[in-house]
């Protein structure tokens, strides 16, 4: 018996005498011979408890995590503090082991908790109807894609460079199979999207232009400019945002933005070598039936108490079948929580202070880096990450960083060839101006050919 | 959830509405201190452009560490969970999540890993993701596995973009998929998010696929069937080979939606029922906690037809050419004919290291004898509502043997008692259980869809039983108890219809 399973064999004798089976084996008599498996799996045999727990923590000692070095490695997934309470209360029974609302009455807790969150993005973003969370970020944005198509009936994405990587590929990808075009619009010379690029690349069966707020390479984008082109063809204008920077920047929802998605992780949620996290979608009012994932209303009991449930669900799958505005059944719950219970830790004020910190720093680190010899790549205004053209042999660098424990970022090589030497630098409040200092003094041993 | 006291004169709790936690700011109050300065304090606007500085700061809320945590908790008791009682939601395979996982997911080599972290440094978590994708695979009988989609519906949506991949490479435009009309609403809704057409295939008598339906649709221009074994209905359907047949002859791929496998792991395998695409519900058999709605995660398992098309990256392994070296674990990029990535990084790892950590404890036996138990119990459970008292108000629609759930009809109790399926488990709620899935599949009037699992002993199962017995015996003498329930949760029915025609989805700020 695995511990897991309660039936003893006594269980098990009278269970099948109700049945009127003589064993286990005849419940699955409807299984033609020729599918059965007729032999063990090819897996090792069950482990005791500690045995996995041991197991699984060798395998975590060979990966160097966020606490075993000084990461300055970001590009989607950002080594914020994660406050103990968010620990806590997500390990709660209550939060941790339901399945989705489907019963509001006993499902009050998670329904107001995914009220609270599409609150606090609607902030964070500018506009007014969030969902309750979808899959993750780039996903996200392919869902973005497929609900300008249903609401334009065009079949043109145009895609800033700007965009993360991932976000591009899985836009691609699931654009394949709605059949939509991708097109994509370079960055100037200086990392930044630009009005006429966009303009150039929009025509009338453009169904949404998609800029990132800070791009990939943390370049703030001037928004309000860069949807213009996008109105004036009829075209939706979709924001991929990281939300920290949006408690400082001004909200996507106040220049133009019609759709704004992102990656939620950076609200609270564990780096967890790329998930769980959760995507977050929020859009102008008149999206509002056209919404993909779950929604939270507020309504009221029979007895005239205030409560929550799942609405708008004619949108969705369960009901609409075929016709639904997304295939997605459930969101990121307690991811979502997660987010939720991070921004009321922060609060109003606490947003703003960490992303101002943030901005500091990310300022402070680019000068330091030129000042050991980088050249910026993106020039402009910044925040929370920044590229760099590095002097010197960038394999040296990785090299002797690794040496010290630092990781130094991320190459842009692999998916910006033409910054073959760019390293992409992220900074959150972990990162002190000591760290800072101790990465320039780095290069600037690379670039100076001496010994670090 | 909270105790009822049964005479409310002897309650002294306010019964006020529910508070949100912008409710509960206070200006000043907060929660988190922020770390020292150690950079020059430039001015913002020296540092921003003026167009994008935001003027005024989003309105979250100002509440001290304290008073979140009793907001949370207080939410929290809210909320109906596993942990505390029966949760027989069919299709869902709610079976206890061990506490183990919690404890691996949270080591900080996992939970506090970079995904982009390069390889070299990240041997443990690429091998952990190696080994579930082997296990993975065994258990599905098909060779090749993708952990990357992010649930089951975003796995469909995968197995289509597959399907067009693997039919475009030979030359071939097909536009349409078929789906039983027993099928999951995620199937029809993914066949057209992926820009095919849906068409419907019935159901025989016997709740199998209507195989002379299914004939008269296949054609060349039919890409995929999509099909769960068992099915929604909790049969299996023994004309599975005949099926595969039909649909290869086609030229079609035959899709496992597995949302039900765990009836049969370790007995048979979707592969070798002659399916091309299998999804895995990390969150179902592999026992990620469900967190109220989500994380799950949704792998693929493949056969060497559909592999030069997985999504990438794929981890793999090399041989290290050292003597007695180690392998090394890497993450490849370079799939010429992939359909590219369907997210950000390699997928939901941390969902990984739980349905890992579960495959490991349970071993080979273990998995074969947790779906033996899930069937048992169902079945069970099934000849316990054959009983009369139940029987005549909910019959069971496929009166057989069942496999890991069963379905069963709410007309009896309607006709005779007057009460609908949606009495049934708002009353069930009082009973401190959780109601079946109910009025799915479509095909079965007022249906409850009940799945036990394996992880709950009998005496449970027989209490679910005598609620059902004593609630359809409490509605024979007073119908008005169960069409008026629940009485005992934190609210009573919501006006679902009226927040549907005038939405409030979010908190009002103060100052609007």
């Amino acid at each position: 018996m695995s511990r897991y399973t309660s039936a003893t064999d006594a269980d098990r004798a009278e269970m099948l005498a109700a049945i009127g089976a003589g064993s286990v084996d005849e419940l699955f008599e409807e299984i033609p011979a020729g599918v059965r498996l007729g032999r063990e799996l090819d897996l090792p045999e069950g482990m005791a408890e500690q045995d996995v727990a041991e197991h699984l923590t060798r395998l975590a000692e060979r990966n160097r995590h966020a606490d075993a070095e000084v990461g300055f490695l970001g590009a989607g997934m950002y080594d914020h503090y994660v406050p103990s309470l968010i620990d806590s209360i997500l390990q709660r029974s209550e939060f941790l082991t339901p399945y989705t609302p489907y019963q509001p009455e006993i499902s009050q807790g998670g329904l107001q908790v995914m009220f609270e969150y599409q609150t606090a993005i609607s902030e964070l973003t500018g506009l007014p109807v969030s969902n309750a969370s979808v899959y993750e970020g780039p996903s996200a944005v392919a869902a973005a894609g497929y609900m300008a198509k249903l609401e334009t009936k065009r079949s043109r994405l145009v895609v800033s460079r700007g965009l993360h990587p991932h976000s591009r590929e899985a836009l691609a990808t699931h654009a394949r199979g709605y059949g939509m075009e991708v097109v994509e619009v370079a960055l100037d010379e200086e990392g930044r999207t630009t009005p006429d690029a966009l303009a150039a690349a929009i025509d009338e069966d453009t169904a949404a232009v998609f800029v990132a707020q800070p791009n990939f390479l943390g370049t703030v984008e001037e928004l309000g400019e860069l949807g213009e082109a996008a109105k004036a063809s009829g075209a939706l204008y979709v924001c991929q945002a990281d939300p920290l920077p949006l408690a400082i920047l001004k909200p996507p929802g106040e220049q133009g933005v019609d759709i704004c998605v992102g990656e939620g992780q950076t609200l609270g949620n564990r780096l967890d070598f790329g998930g769980p996290s959760f995507g977050f979608y929020a859009a102008a009012e008149r999206f509002i039936r056209r919404m993909p994932g779950r929604i939270a209303g507020e309504t009221r009991d029979v007895e005239g108490r205030r409560g929550f449930v799942l609405t708008l669900q004619t949108r969705e799958q369960h009901i609409r079948r075929e016709k639904a505005t997304h295939n997605i059944c459930t969101a990121q719950a307690l991811n979502a929580l997660a987010g939720v219970i991070y921004l009321s830790w922060l609060g109003r004020r606490g947003v703003v202070e960490l992303g101002e910190l943030m901005l500091r720093r990310t300022h402070y680190a680019r000068e330091a880096l030129v000042e050991a010899g980088c050249e910026p790549i993106n020039p402009g205004a910044v925040v929370r990450e920044f590229a760099v053209r590095v002097p010197g042999d960038l394999d040296t660098l990785f090299e002797r960083a690794r040496a010290k424990q630092i990781n130094p970022g991320y190459r842009l090589r692999t998916t910006y060839p033409e910054h073959e030497d760019g390293l992409l630098v992220a900074i959150t409040e972990r990162r002190t101006r000591e760290q800072i200092d101790a990465l320039a003094k780095l290069v600037a041993s690379v670039r100076e050919g001496v010994a670090a | 959830m909270s105790p009822t006291v049964t005479d409310p004169k002897l309650d002294p709790r306010p019964d006020e509405d529910t508070v949100t936690i912008y409710e509960r700011s206070r200006e000043g109050r907060r929660a988190f201190s922020p770390p020292a300065t150690d950079v020059p304090e430039t001015p913002v606007d020296e540092l921003l452009p003026a167009s994008q500085i935001r003027a005024e700061p989003p309105a979250l809320p100002e509440v001290s560490e304290p008073e979140i945590v009793r907001h949370y908790n207080g939410l929290s008791k809210k909320n109906f969970d596993l942990d505390t009682g029966f949760y027989p939601l069919g299709s869902c395979t709610m079976k206890h999540n061990p506490k183990l996982h919690e404890r691996v997911a949270a080591l900080p080599g996992h939970a506090r890993l970079h995904p982009l972290q390069d390889p070299e440094y990240a041997q443990g978590a690429l091998e952990l993701m190696w080994n579930l994708q082997r296990a993975l695979g065994e258990i599905a009988g098909l060779p090749h596995v993708s952990l990357q989609p992010s649930a089951g519906s975003h796995a469909e949506l995968a197995g289509l973009l597959l399907t067009r991949a693997y039919h475009e490479d030979r030359g071939e435009q097909r536009t349409k998929v078929l789906t039983p009309d027993t099928a999951h609403g995620t199937n029809p809704a993914t066949v057209t998010m992926a820009g095919y057409e849906a068409v419907k295939i019935g159901t025989a008598p016997d709740g199998g696929v209507d195989l002379d339906d299914l004939r008269a649709n296949l054609s060349d221009d039919v890409a995929c069937l999509m099909l769960t074994n068992p099915n929604t209905l909790g049969l299996f359907d023994s004309n599975i080979e005949e099926i595969a047949n039909i649909v290869h002859d086609a030229g079609a791929t035959l899709y496992y939606d597995g949302a039900n496998l765990n009836a049969v792991m370790g007995i048979s395998r979707p592969g070798d029922m002659g399916f091309d695409i299998v999804h895995f519900n990390l969150h179902k058999s592999f026992t990620q906690p469900h967190g109220g709605g989500g994380p799950g995660a949704g792998p693929i398992a493949v056969s060497e037809r559909i592999e030069p098309y997985l999504p990438r990256p794929q981890v793999v392994r090399r041989e290290s050419s050292g003597n007695g070296a180690e392998p090394r674990f890497d993450l490849d990029s370079g799939k010429p004919k992939s359909i590219g990535k369907l997210r950000g990084f390699q997928g939901n790892f941390g969902v990984f290291v739980r349905s890992y950590a579960y495959i490991c404890s349970l071993g080979r036996d273990g998995l074969k004898e947790a779906s033996e138990s899930a069937v048992l119990n169902a079945n069970y459970l099934r000849v316990l509502l054959a009983e009369p008292g139940i029987a005549e108000y909910l019959p069971i629609a496929y009166d057989r043997v069942c496999m890991h759930e069963f379905v069963v009809s709410g007309r009896g109790a309607k006709k005779e008692l007057g009460i609908t399926t949606l009495d049934i488990a708002k009353r069930l709620l009082d009973h401190e259980v959780h109601p079946p899935t109910v009025y799915f599949p479509l095909l079965v009037d007022e249906a409850l869809m009940i799945e036990p699992t394996e992880t709950e002993p009998k005496e449970r199962i027989d209490g679910f039983a005598d609620a059902l017995r004593a609630l359809l015996a409490e509605a024979a003498e007073d119908p008005e108890i169960a069409r008026n329930a629940p009485y005992t949760t934190p609210v009573r029915r919501l006006d679902e219809a009226g927040a549907a025609r005038k939405p409030v989805v979010r908190q009002p700020r103060s100052d609007a």
